[in-house]
C-alpha cells in the first residue's frame, strides 16, 4: 500500500499542479495584463510529466488537465486534451534522445511544446466549425505564449524535482565496500 | 514504432473526446459548471485574500485622506442627486407623452453588481467569469456593464457563476448606433492585426457614411438584447470596404476590461 502511495506521489503532484495552475491562470490577472496573453502551465507541466513518469500519468494530465482548462474557457469541452497528450506522448516517445538533464534542452522542448499545444487547440476548434479570435495578431500572442512556455520548463523541472524529492524518499543505496572481500596486500 | 500502451491510451482519449464532442450542448454546459465547481474554493479563497489586502490598505490610509475622500464624495453626491431629479422629471414626461402617442410603457431596467472572479484561460476568446448565478435571477443574454459602458452579454450561467461573453468576441454582436450622425451598424470583433485590445469593428454602416474619429458610439436598441442608448465607444477611423459596396469603422471601446474588477448586470 504504502508502495503504491509513494508510486503515485508523483502523478498526485502533477495533479494538483495543473489544477492550481489553471486557477491561476483564469484567476492571476498580473501576467495576462504584463504580456497580452494568459500564462499557459500545461504544456511546461506536459514535458515534465513526459520526461519524468510514465504513459498513464501523461495521460491522467492530458485528460484532467484539459477539462480543467476547458471548464473555465469558452472552449467547447475536451478540446485542449488532445493536444497535450499528443505532445506528451511525442516528448516521452523520444526522451532518451533529448538531453533533458540541461536547461536550455528543457526550455527548448518547453518552446516547442506551447507553440505546438495552442495551434492543435485551435486547428481542434476550427475543425469543429467555431469561430475564434485568432488573426494576426494572434501570431504575436502565440511567440509570447511559446517563449514564456519555455521559460517555465526548467522552472518547473526544479520545483517540481524539489517536491517530488521531499514526496518521494530516495532508495537506499548499498556501499560496493564489504569487508570480507578486502584485499589484504604483503609487502611484495 | 509506437509501443501498445501508447495506442490504447491515445485510443481511450480520442473516445473520450468524441464522446465530449458530441454531447447535447446542456449537458456540456453542465459538466462544465460541475468541472468549474472544483474551482469554487479557490476562488473564494482569493475573493478572501482580496478582501483581507483592501481592508490592509484602508487600515493604512491616513485620517485627512479619508475625510477629503467623504467631502468630495458627498459633492458628488449632490450633483448626482440633481441629476437623478432631472432624470426622473424627464422619465415622467416621456411617460406622459409616450401615454399621448399610444406607444408601449418602457419598464426601467433593475441593476445587481457582481465581481470579476476569472477570465478566460484561453487567448482566442474574451470572456470573463462572475459571482451571479441562477440563483441570484441570472439568465443568459442579459447586458454586462461598467461604469464607462457596455462591456457584453451573460452567456452559460451556472449556479453560483454565469460566463459572460465581452465586446469583441465573436459571439458577441452588438447592434449599435453613432449617436452623431445616427447611422446604424454592429460591432462584429476585434479589429484584426493590432495589439490594442480595445479596437473593434464596427460594420454594416452605409456607403455613404459619414462617421468622423470621435464621433460616439451607443446601443441601438435593435436586436432585443440591449437597451437603447448604453455608450459603448468612439469612432477611431474608417475605410470603404467591399469594392466600395459599404464602410467599416474602428471603435474604441470606452470600457477597458482588462481592469474590470466589477461589473453591473442589468435585468430587464
Amino acid at each position: 500500500m504504502k508502495e503504491i502511495l509513494i508510486n503515485n506521489a508523483l502523478t498526485f503532484l502533477l495533479l494538483l499542479t495543473a489544477f492550481v495552475g489553471v486557477f491561476l491562470q483564469a484567476a492571476w490577472d498580473f501576467p495576462r495584463n504584463l504580456l497580452g496573453v494568459p500564462l499557459n502551465l500545461l504544456p511546461p507541466l506536459m514535458v515534465f510529466a513526459a520526461f519524468r513518469t510514465g504513459v498513464t500519468t501523461i495521460s491522467l494530465l492530458a485528460g484532467l488537465g484539459g477539462l480543467f482548462t476547458d471548464a473555465l474557457s469558452a472552449n467547447p469541452l475536451g478540446v485542449s486534451m488532445l493536444p497535450l497528450l499528443w505532445v506528451g506522448l511525442a516528448i516521452h516517445h523520444w526522451r532518451e534522445l533529448i538531453l533533458q538533464e540541461f536547461a536550455y534542452a528543457r526550455f527548448i522542448v518547453g518552446l516547442i511544446a506551447s507553440a505546438a499545444v495552442p495551434l492543435l487547440t485551435l486547428m481542434i476548434i476550427m475543425t469543429l466549425g467555431k469561430r475564434t479570435l485568432a488573426g494576426w495578431a494572434f501570431v504575436w500572442q502565440w511567440v509570447i505564449m511559446a517563449l514564456t512556455g519555455g521559460l517555465l520548463t526548467p522552472l518547473s523541472f526544479w520545483l517540481l524535482d524539489g517536491a517530488a524529492g521531499r514526496l518521494v524518499p530516495s532508495p537506499v543505496i548499498r556501499p560496493s565496500f564489504r569487508p570480507d572481500r578486502e584485499i589484504k596486500r604483503g609487502r611484495y | 514504432m509506437l509501443k501498445q500502451q501508447h495506442l490504447v491510451s491515445v485510443a481511450v482519449m480520442l473516445l473520450l473526446a468524441m464522446v465530449l464532442f458530441n454531447l447535447p450542448e446542456q449537458v456540456a454546459i453542465r459538466i462544465k459548471a460541475g468541472i468549474g465547481g472544483l474551482f469554487l474554493p479557490l476562488f473564494g479563497l482569493a475573493a478572501a485574500g482580496q478582501t483581507v489586502v483592501d481592508s490592509g490598505v484602508s487600515a493604512t490610509v491616513s485620517r485627512r485622506v479619508l475625510l477629503r475622500e467623504l467631502a468630495n464624495t458627498r459633492a458628488e453626491n449632490q450633483q448626482l442627486a440633481v441629476r437623478a431629479m432631472q432624470g426622473e422629471e424627464a422619465l415622467r414626461e416621456n411617460e406622459r407623452l409616450r401615454q399621448l402617442l399610444g406607444w408601449q410603457k418602457q419598464s426601467p431596467w433593475n441593476i445587481k453588481l457582481a465581481r470579476v472572479i476569472a477570465r478566460d484561460t484561453a487567448a482566442w476568446w474574451r470572456t470573463l467569469r462572475i459571482d451571479l448565478g441562477t440563483r441570484d435571477g441570472v439568465r443568459s443574454g442579459l447586458p454586462v456593464l461598467v461604469r464607462e459602458g457596455l462591456i457584453g452579454k451573460t452567456g452559460d450561467v451556472t449556479l453560483t457563476t454565469s460566463e459572460v461573453i465581452l465586446i469583441g468576441d465573436p459571439n458577441c454582436r452588438v447592434a449599435v448606433l453613432v449617436r452623431e450622425t445616427g447611422e446604424m451598424g454592429v460591432l462584429l470583433g476585434m479589429s484584426e492585426g493590432v495589439f490594442d485590445h480595445r479596437l473593434v469593428d464596427l460594420s454594416h454602416l452605409p456607403r455613404n457614411s459619414s462617421v468622423k474619429p470621435g464621433q460616439t458610439v451607443y446601443t441601438s436598441g435593435l436586436g432585443g438584447v440591449f437597451p437603447a442608448g448604453l455608450p459603448v465607444g468612439a469612432i477611431v477611423d474608417s475605410r470603404s470596404v467591399g469594392y466600395g459596396l459599404y464602410t467599416e469603422a474602428r471603435v474604441r471601446l470606452a470600457a477597458d476590461i482588462s481592469k474590470t474588477r466589477e461589473v453591473a448586470v442589468l435585468f430587464p
